[in-house]
């Protein structure tokens, strides 16, 4: 097997273009393979973070009448519960908001001031004079064209259904990935929210601040890995979908190779004929042949990490920017997308790329074994 | 004392599909040869001269009869066998040259020793002195590309004499050659198989080559019609 490699080192770097070409095209694979993954894999990663800091905390639970989505059961889903300091309660009100004189549909969620397991900073709504001091989101501050210390007029109704309205200030503007806490949100203290809705110590869902099963009448535990399946089965969906791009690359890639192998054999035949001459027997040219095409991988790797080394490490500081229209997807997506590229991501890709290869390099070699010595030196067509 | 047959060939019949029916390109043939020898098979296209040197070489297989090369049966070889007989024992020069495209002359040469074990450094010493013996030194890096035919052919002589095969099979290898470049290359073979007592079998009808053989072996259809000891008129040193 030394042999093998060390002639097919040889043979490849005296083919010089040809060994270039097939290794630049395969490099290519490897590095969009583990680009595409790793911007995949950081995203992941940046949404999980992002979704437990700022809306899953440890873990939700639910109001019992509560769908998230569905925002018809907002009106009914509200209820007293238990007082205990490891949930945190958020109560959630339809309202409408009228920015520079048209009329936004939004959420009304209050949340305790004093609060420290979300990232909200609740602690600014404590620190204003404003009568009624709200938070909003940077993408809903964008879409209202909304500024801190902007006063404009909420209309909710209260428990009995009737409508009210009062001016609200912008006391502080968040930025945060997380659409679902951003998008169309009006966050203000939950004692106020009582207050104008006379919904006292009520609450829609309470955040966890410990991972434990909450076992509540009337109200449903989801815990933290629950309420992130949702994001991993989009993740998941994302991966799939990545998939067919990078079996098109593949494709291509080993192609290049399949046809440079069946062409090398094609043409290599007075080649292959000297070197059973010489004392090779088939198989250990088929091994040589498998070996030649196989180690185009190893050169498209060595190639691939001289450029894209430098190039992903560069793009994972940088981070990749996300079109402003992906923000309001509804999924937990950052402006800026920093990739994550892990050894098992990279050792992956390397055993499937040297697999197929070595696969795509071997299915023509067996042409060999069915070759005649003595019209292989002559250079007869097989 | 008789000297012990390093080639022995025993009523050999070669046949090969011809369309419906079959072609024979041996016939009944009979020969042996001794360590040593400069021999040639001579004769018209057709008239079985590679055939012979086919199956001395290991490549092909008779249909009929016994080839025995350094003591084994080429009927009986596996291909792994084979290529050890060819590996160890046999070396060729082809009309062609068929060098190694894509490496130096010294890989060339180099090549039939990688696929045994020898150490780097016995490789490279065998590697130059096959060289020198062929007066290549100075080409070593060279590619095939770059040298001209007689060359090349001295790069093919010293690949195939590297390893010091007992059995040196030459098919045609002045066919290429210009006059003066065909009679260096036969001094340097003639040169070779005296001190190194390898046998030389060529297959050849150029009258340059018969000048220098010591046995000409005359083929016509497949049969051998005159095997003669002759006095080589050229090359003796």
């Amino acid at each position: 097997m030394k042999l093998a490699f060390q002639l097919a080192y040889r043979n490849l770097m005296g083919a010089g273009l040809r060994t270039i070409l097939n290794s630049a095209v395969l490099s290519l694979s490897f590095v969009i393979i583990i680009f595409f993954n790793g911007i995949i894999d950081g995203w992941d990663n940046q949404a999980r973070r992002e979704s437990i800091k700022w809306e899953f905390g440890n873990g939700q639970v639910l109001h019992e009448e509560y769908d998230p989505q569905d925002p018809f059961t907002i009106q009914d889903a509200h209820g007293t519960y238990p007082d205990d300091p490891t949930l945190n309660p958020i109560l959630l009100v339809q309202g409408s908001i009228y920015p520079k004189g048209r009329m936004m549909s939004i959420v009304l969620k209050g949340i305790k001031t004093d609060q420290e397991i979300l990232a909200i900073p609740t602690n600014l709504l404590a620190s204003t004079d404003a009568e009624i001091p709200v938070l909003i989101g940077k993408r809903m501050a964008e879409a209202a064209k909304l500024a801190v210390g902007d006063n404009l007029l909420l209309r909710w109704r209260d428990k009995n259904g009737t409508f009210d309205a009062q001016n609200i200030t912008i006391a502080a503007i968040f930025d945060t990935d997380v659409g679902t806490v951003d998008n169309g949100q009006v966050w203000l203290d939950i004692e106020k929210l009582w207050a104008m809705t006379g919904l006292q110590s009520e609450a829609t869902m309470l955040i966890a601040s410990e991972d434990k099963p909450y076992d509540i009448s009337g109200w449903n535990y989801r815990s933290q890995d629950n309420l992130l399946q949702e994001l991993t089965d989009i993740i998941t969906m994302k991966k799939s979908s990545g998939l067919i791009l990078y079996g098109l690359l593949m494709t291509i890639a080993l192609l290049a190779i399949f046809d440079t192998q069946v062409l090398s054999i094609f043409r290599r035949q007075k080649e292959i004929g000297t070197y059973i001459a010489l004392g090779m027997t088939r198989l250990s040219v088929i091994r040589l042949f498998t070996v030649e095409g196989s180690m185009y991988s190893i050169f498209a790797m060595i190639l691939g990490s001289l450029y894209g080394i430098p190039l992903l490490l560069y793009l994972s500081k940088t981070g990749i920017g996300m079109p402003a229209a992906s923000m309001d997807m509804g999924v937990t997506l950052a402006e800026r997308i920093y990739p994550i590229y892990g050894v098992g991501l990279i050792l992956g890709t390397i055993v499937i790329i040297v697999l197929s290869a070595t696969i795509v390099s071997f299915l023509p070699t067996r042409k060999i074994s069915r070759l005649d010595p003595v019209d292989a030196i002559k250079g007869k067509v097989i | 004392m008789e000297k012990k047959p390093i080639i022995s060939i025993k009523d050999v019949t070669k046949r090969f599909k011809d369309g419906e029916g079959e072609f024979t390109a041996l016939s009944k043939i009979n020969l042996e040869y001794t360590a040593g020898e400069f021999a040639g098979f001579v004769g018209p296209s057709g008239s079985g001269k590679t055939t012979l040197l086919n199956i001395i070489g290991s490549l092909d297989k008779p249909t009929e009869g016994s080839a025995m090369v350094m003591g084994k049966s080429i009927s009986a070889l596996s291909h792994k066998e084979s290529a050890l007989l060819r590996n160890k024992h046999i070396g060729f020069i082809f009309q062609v040259y068929n060098l190694l495209p894509v490496y130096t002359v010294y890989e060339n040469v180099e090549f039939a020793l990688l696929l045994q074990d020898y150490s780097e450094s016995d490789r490279k010493k065998m590697v130059m002195e096959a060289l020198d013996w062929v007066g290549l030194t100075d080409l070593k890096d060279k590619r095939p590309s770059k040298l001209s035919g007689g060359e090349g052919q001295r790069v093919a002589i010293a690949r195939a004499m590297v390893k010091r095969p007992e059995i040196l099979i030459a098919d045609e290898p002045t066919a290429n050659l210009d006059a003066a470049n065909a009679h260096t290359i036969l001094k340097m073979m003639k040169k070779l198989n005296q001190e190194l007592n390898t046998t030389f079998l060529f297959s050849t009808h150029d009258e340059k080559v018969m000048k220098y053989l010591d046995r000409i072996v005359n083929l016509k259809d497949g049969k051998v019609v005159k095997d003669e000891l002759v006095t080589a008129e050229l090359g003796v040193l």
